[in-house]
């Protein structure tokens, strides 16, 4: 590169050229950059909005961490108590740990302290969520088949780890809300059998809820959990990178190429810009609406409690599986005390998440398809799978508004019992509802397609024939209009055969069940000779 | 080339075999891919007016960009925070922060609007490669790890082998020991079952300590009551507190339905019962005075303090423990032991 | 085609009109009873003394409260005893709008108040002539000047529980609730401390001394005239309003800004 440039008479480049282009050749003579240039500078990425809810999660962490670094430099995570000496007055002389301190001092007396602990919480609000609805949309498009199954284990990695700095951060001011679910974690540790007691008593240094947890949750929110997600985080977009983007179905576009707009400029224009523009809303929301308003709370005490407490939405999940347990769920056997009021529920969303985690290598034994798969899939065009997700989405919904069981009484005029008791029902029916309603309608929506494939769709042009009947006129497709709606798999029942002993495996058996499960109601996708024939 | 190891697919010297489409209809009959769609032309392409147009909006934003960020360093120091004053803090945070936001979207605006109206509009084609490697690169591994293998003798020599796993697998046990002391040697389960309370200690009013007499505590009353010392502890105040906080409460004579051995439990219809949920830990506090209820906000656990705090809603599954009280020689209200089992959410040893 | 069938009406009125007549006729009286009665509860009748408070009072008592109180106060299956509530429980419930209650639930919810302060004060004096109970506090205990960390520690052990740290208000079991406590008449806050209305646990002045409630009511009067230094609260509730709020505006708004970004130009 250097040396076209060098043999170009210099009135032909300006000096910002000239600057590039000597940095650039220094850069490549010492780290081989015009080899990363060559490979990565024109890749291609596809262009759909629903690709970019990972970029929304990228960004609004590297907000989270920026906006983090400035509050380290005030926050304090000590928790040896001391009277308050700052500007709020309701809190004037009022015994608080450090932590709670600092974070006032960071509200009241630091100017932007307020406006970056809003900033890096609401972030951290639109980091997990971002995450969530982006998984949703590669699970509904079965972004996590083959060769993506081992990111979306990361991905659910990272989901967790997303999960856990947003816990640990939001415990770290010690006010009242956040110190009373930590003692709603202290409970739940104590109720583990055998170890319980021990992992709480060393977890919090001593008995609840002691000076170390604070100081602890602190070293694990900005020194271990970044370090692990930002690694985990950089194998993820490794692997994004090496297996390309997935995209949908389209004209020109197949299972063995990319169509999309180059890295440079394109892409990253619109990648750089798009950074700016989430960095920007979250900073126009943290300027104008409030977010954990400690000073209300105030600091820590294991007497007081505030009518509404629960933890960020994210934990919600959890906090309404522990509120949907019936009264007297606990059992003594032979001196020992099981809490099946707290295990159940752990137990049941342990099952969830790992579910969640295990459903691409399921869905690959039940089709039994190894082969590569870059082409998203349409959710309509898997009707089973959307359906899983819509049970799964759901069941997930019902734990979450059983966490604001409370508020949904006030709001709604309803009684707690009334609308927890309607919960436990919906805990059992609404993800049977919302599979059957789904999958109906996937299939419904493919049968539509195929008919406008066919036999096009309504023009709005209604034609009075001769024999005076009234027809609506249908426009065919143009074919790269109608190839979207072509261009999916199908897969028919697995056929249930005696293997080399003659025997048919329980194995196979239960994978032929799934299989009819998922295959037995399917529409088939248009064929050119069915395509010929409705011509005619 | 070196030895194979047994049942190893990948040494095949054939070509890639074709994956299996497991139970996928492969169909000799699916329309053709009608290929890439034409160019899609913009007005920026077409006319230059409008290309200049779009620049001349582009540069607008960058330069609303510009302002909004010197709005915000402006705002930081003519918005100061005046000590005390929430209007001030309310301002400096909404102009700094609405100036930053102006600084960041201005840029993202203007980069999406460059991308989207003059930036080469084509789509482009890039070709995927199978993820597997070649054949030939495949060969090529396995032949290294093959002679790494061989060199080392990793796999002939079990002894060695063996004895590496076995250090590797011993080495992190010192760290696991080590975390012994996050927590003192004392053992928490004795801990768990003792509190503040015990024979003649004074019910406080929490937070400020000073005695109830039991003259004080009428019907329909709530107290928040924490143990006689507990206000002035140096130490372990928060600790105790965790476990000591009581309701205090003071119903009609004959609403309450006491066992007969909890009889002498009350005084005149002043029960205590610990605060601390016996769900996982939340104060109990939500005393309604007409019905007895007592709710807890965490997770609306249900508990009727006429009838020994039994959970009548809700996931907890034991009573509140009763703290025995009875008045001293002055009229003010004792306990007249701790509590006779662990307060708070139930644990592995709680009836050992 | 020829209609054979014999029309069924035969008058010029349409078949509704007499249903029609009928709605109107009810809105007629019930809009005159209530003019007229609103007029009668509003006629200002300046008291001469105590005797003549306590009788205007038990005039109104009898229109207005007896039919669910009895006649003499001393309750029905619909309403309470009132006999030694004393006028400070007359002044909050008739103050606030509770009394008279509208329609029986779980609990009697503020709504318009529908007396003159001077015809509550009527209604108080009759009822704390019954028998004795707990009078109208000193106004120096609800001036609101007091120490305010005080009374958000107060708050914060006693209140927060049912009403919420911010007095947001908050859930109680079988649909009732704590209401909310912003901007409310400081001598109504004193009123219900010491008086527990309904489910309210009583708060007398050994467990709460009046200054103690005076703090109290200064942290409520600060929460009140000071402005949310974040920003817009989301009515106070916490993460729930919060995490909605992100998941709506946030994402919503964020998706609505990739779809913009991903469509193709013009």
């Amino acid at each position: 590169m250097s040396t076209t440039l060098n043999n170009q008479a210099k009135s032909d480049v300006g000096p910002g050229m000239r600057f590039t282009g000597a940095a650039a050749n220094y850069l490549d003579e010492r780290t081989s950059a015009s080899t990363a240039m060559k490979t990565l500078g024109r890749k291609i990425f596809p262009d759909h909005w629903s690709f970019m809810l990972g970029e929304v999660a990228l960004y609004s962490f590297i907000v989270i961490l920026i906006s983090g670094t400035f509050l380290t430099f005030f926050f304090d995570p000590s928790m040896t108590e001391v009277e308050y000496e700052g500007s709020y007055l309701p809190l004037k002389g009022i015994e608080m740990s450090v932590a709670y301190h600092t974070s006032l001092d960071l509200s009241f007396d630091i100017r932007g302290g307020l406006l970056m602990r809003q900033v890096h919480h609401w972030a951290a609000l639109l980091f997990v969520a971002s995450i969530g609805l982006h998984m949703l949309r590669v699970f509904f498009t079965g972004a996590f088949r083959k060769p993506r199954e081992l990111n979306w284990i990361i991905g659910f990695v990272l989901f967790i780890l997303a999960m856990a700095e947003g816990f640990t951060g939001y415990s770290l001011p010690d006010d009242l809300l956040s110190g009373n679910g930590l003692r709603i974690i202290d409970g739940m540790i104590k109720a583990f059998p055998v170890i319980g007691v021990w992992m709480s008593y060393l977890f919090f240094g001593e008995e609840f809820p002691g000076v170390d947890v604070i100081p602890r949750l602190y070293v694990l929110h900005i020194m271990l959990l970044p370090a692990i997600l930002i690694a985990t985080l950089a194998i993820h977009m490794v692997l994004l990178v090496v297996n390309k983007h997935t995209q949908f179905a389209g004209p020109g576009r197949t299972n063995d190429n990319v169509v999309g707009s180059p890295v440079l400029p394109v892409f990253a224009a619109k990648a750089g810009g798009f950074f700016f523009l989430v960095f920007g809303t979250i900073m126009l929301i943290a300027s104008m609406f409030t977010i954990n308003p400690i000073w209300n709370y105030g600091p820590y005490d294991p007497s007081p409690v505030s009518a509404g407490t629960q933890p960020d939405w994210y934990i919600g999940f959890a906090d309404g599986a522990l509120r949907l347990v019936p009264p007297g769920w606990e059992f003594v056997l032979l001196g020992h005390t099981w809490s099946m009021n707290i295990l159940a529920p752990t137990i049941v969303l342990g099952l969830f998440i790992v579910l969640v985690a295990l459903y691409p290598f399921f869905e690959a034994w039940v089709t039994g398809d190894k082969r590569e798969h870059h082409i998203a899939d349409r959710p309509r065009n898997a009707p089973t799978r959307t359906a899983i997700g819509a049970a799964g989405v759901t069941f997930y919904a019902v734990l979450w508004a059983a966490a604001s069981s409370d508020l949904i009484a006030t709001h709604f005029k309803l009684t707690i019992e009334g609308v927890i008791t309607s919960l436990q029902v919906l805990f059992f029916l609404a993800p049977v509802l919302a599979f059957v309603i789904t999958k109906r309608t996937c299939l419904a929506l493919q049968r539509k397609d195929r008919e406008i494939a066919l036999h096009g769709y309504e023009s709005g042009r209604i034609v009075r024939l001769p024999g005076g009947e009234y027809i609506e006129v249908h426009e065919q497709l143009e074919d790269s209009e109608r190839w979207r709606l072509l261009d999916y798999n199908d897969y028919k029942p697995l056929t249930v055969r005696p293997n080399d002993q003659g025997r048919i495996t329980v194995g196979t058996r239960i994978r032929s069940g799934f299989s009819r499960w998922f295959f037995e109601d399917r529409v088939m996708p248009v064929g050119q000779k069915e395509l010929d024939e409705a011509k005619h | 080339m070196a030895t194979k190891p047994p049942g190893n697919d990948i040494t095949s010297a054939m070509p890639a075999p074709e994956p299996s489409p497991g139970t996928a209809i492969v169909s000799s009959d699916t329309v053709a891919n009608p290929g890439l769609p034409g160019e899609h032309v913009r007005v920026t392409d077409l006319d230059p007016k409008e290309e200049k147009k779009a620049e001349r909006r582009i540069a607008l934003f960058f330069s609303l960009s510009i302002i909004g960020s010197v709005i915000a360093a402006v705002s930081y120091v003519i918005f100061p925070i005046i000590p005390g004053d929430m209007a001030s803090v309310r301002a400096n945070n909404m102009f700094v922060g609405l100036g930053a936001a102006i600084g960041l979207l201005g840029v993202g605006i203007g980069a999406v609007h460059w991308a989207k109206s003059l930036m080469h509009g084509h789509e482009l084609v890039e070709e995927r490669h199978p993820t597997r490697g070649s054949e030939e690169t495949r060969q090529t591994a396995v032949e290294m790890f093959t002679q790494a293998n061989k060199e080392s003798g990793f796999t002939r020599r079990s002894l060695v082998r063996n004895t590496l796993i076995g250090a590797l697998v011993a080495t992190p046990i010192p760290a696991v020991a080590l975390f012994r002391d996050l927590a003192p040697a004392a053992d928490p389960i004795a801990k768990m079952k003792e509190t503040m309370w015990a024979k003649g200690v004074r019910l406080t009013k929490d937070p400020s300590g000073v005695p109830i007499k039991a003259s004080e505590v009428t019907i329909g009353s709530a107290f928040q009551v924490i143990p006689e010392g507990l206000a002035e502890l140096e130490h372990h105040r928060l600790e105790e507190k965790a476990k000591a906080a009581v309701l205090l409460m003071r119903l009609p004579v004959e609403d309450l339905v006491e066992k007969p051995e909890r009889a002498s439990w009350s005084y005149q219809g002043i029960v205590a019962y610990s605060k601390i949920c016996t769900h996982v830990g939340c104060p109990v506090a939500l005393y309604e005075q007409q019905t007895h209820h007592l709710l807890c906000p965490c997770h609306q656990s249900e508990f009727d303090v006429s009838n020994h705090c039994e959970v009548i809603f809700g996931p907890a599954a034991r009573p509140l423990p009763q703290l025995p009280i009875t008045v001293d020689a002055q009229g003010y209200l004792v306990a007249q032991s701790d509590f006779t089992e662990p307060v708070g959410p139930s644990f592995w040893e709680r009836e050992l | 085609m020829t209609n054979t069938r014999v029309p069924r009406r035969t008058g010029r009125r349409h078949p509704l009109m007499g249903a029609l007549l009928l709605v109107i006729g009810l809105f007629v009286t019930g809009g005159a009873y209530a003019a007229t009665s609103a007029g009668i509860a509003m006629a200002e009748t300046p008291p001469v003394s105590q005797a003549s408070l306590i009788d205007e009072g038990e005039k109104l008592f009898l229109a207005n409260c007896a039919s669910c109180h009895g006649l003499n106060a001393e309750g029905r299956e619909a309403g309470p005893s009132l006999i030694g509530v004393g006028a400070l429980a007359v002044d909050f419930q008739v103050g606030t709008g509770r009394m008279p209650m509208a329609a029986s639930g779980p609990q009697a919810e503020a709504k318009p108040v529908q007396f003159t302060q001077a015809q509550i004060d009527a209604l108080a004096a009759f009822v704390a002539s019954l028998a004795p109970g707990p009078g109208m506090p000193n106004p120096e205990h609800y001036a609101g000047d007091g120490d305010a960390a005080e009374g958000g520690a107060l708050f914060r052990v006693n209140c927060a529980m049912c009403h919420n740290v911010a007095g947001a208000g908050g859930a109680l079991t079988e649909g009732k609730y704590a209401p909310h406590l912003r901007d409310l008449d400081p001598v109504h806050i004193y009123g219900a401390m010491v008086t527990g209305p309904q489910n309210m646990p009583v708060f007398n002045d050994m467990n709460l001394t009046p200054e103690q409630k005076n703090d109290v009511i200064t942290y409520l009067k600060y929460l009140d005239e000071t402005p949310s230094v974040g920003g817009f609260t989301l009515g106070s509730l916490g993460p729930v309003s919060e995490g909605l709020f992100v998941w709506l505006i946030g994402l919503g708004g964020l998706i609505a800004v990739a779809i913009w970004l991903t469509a193709r130009s013009n």
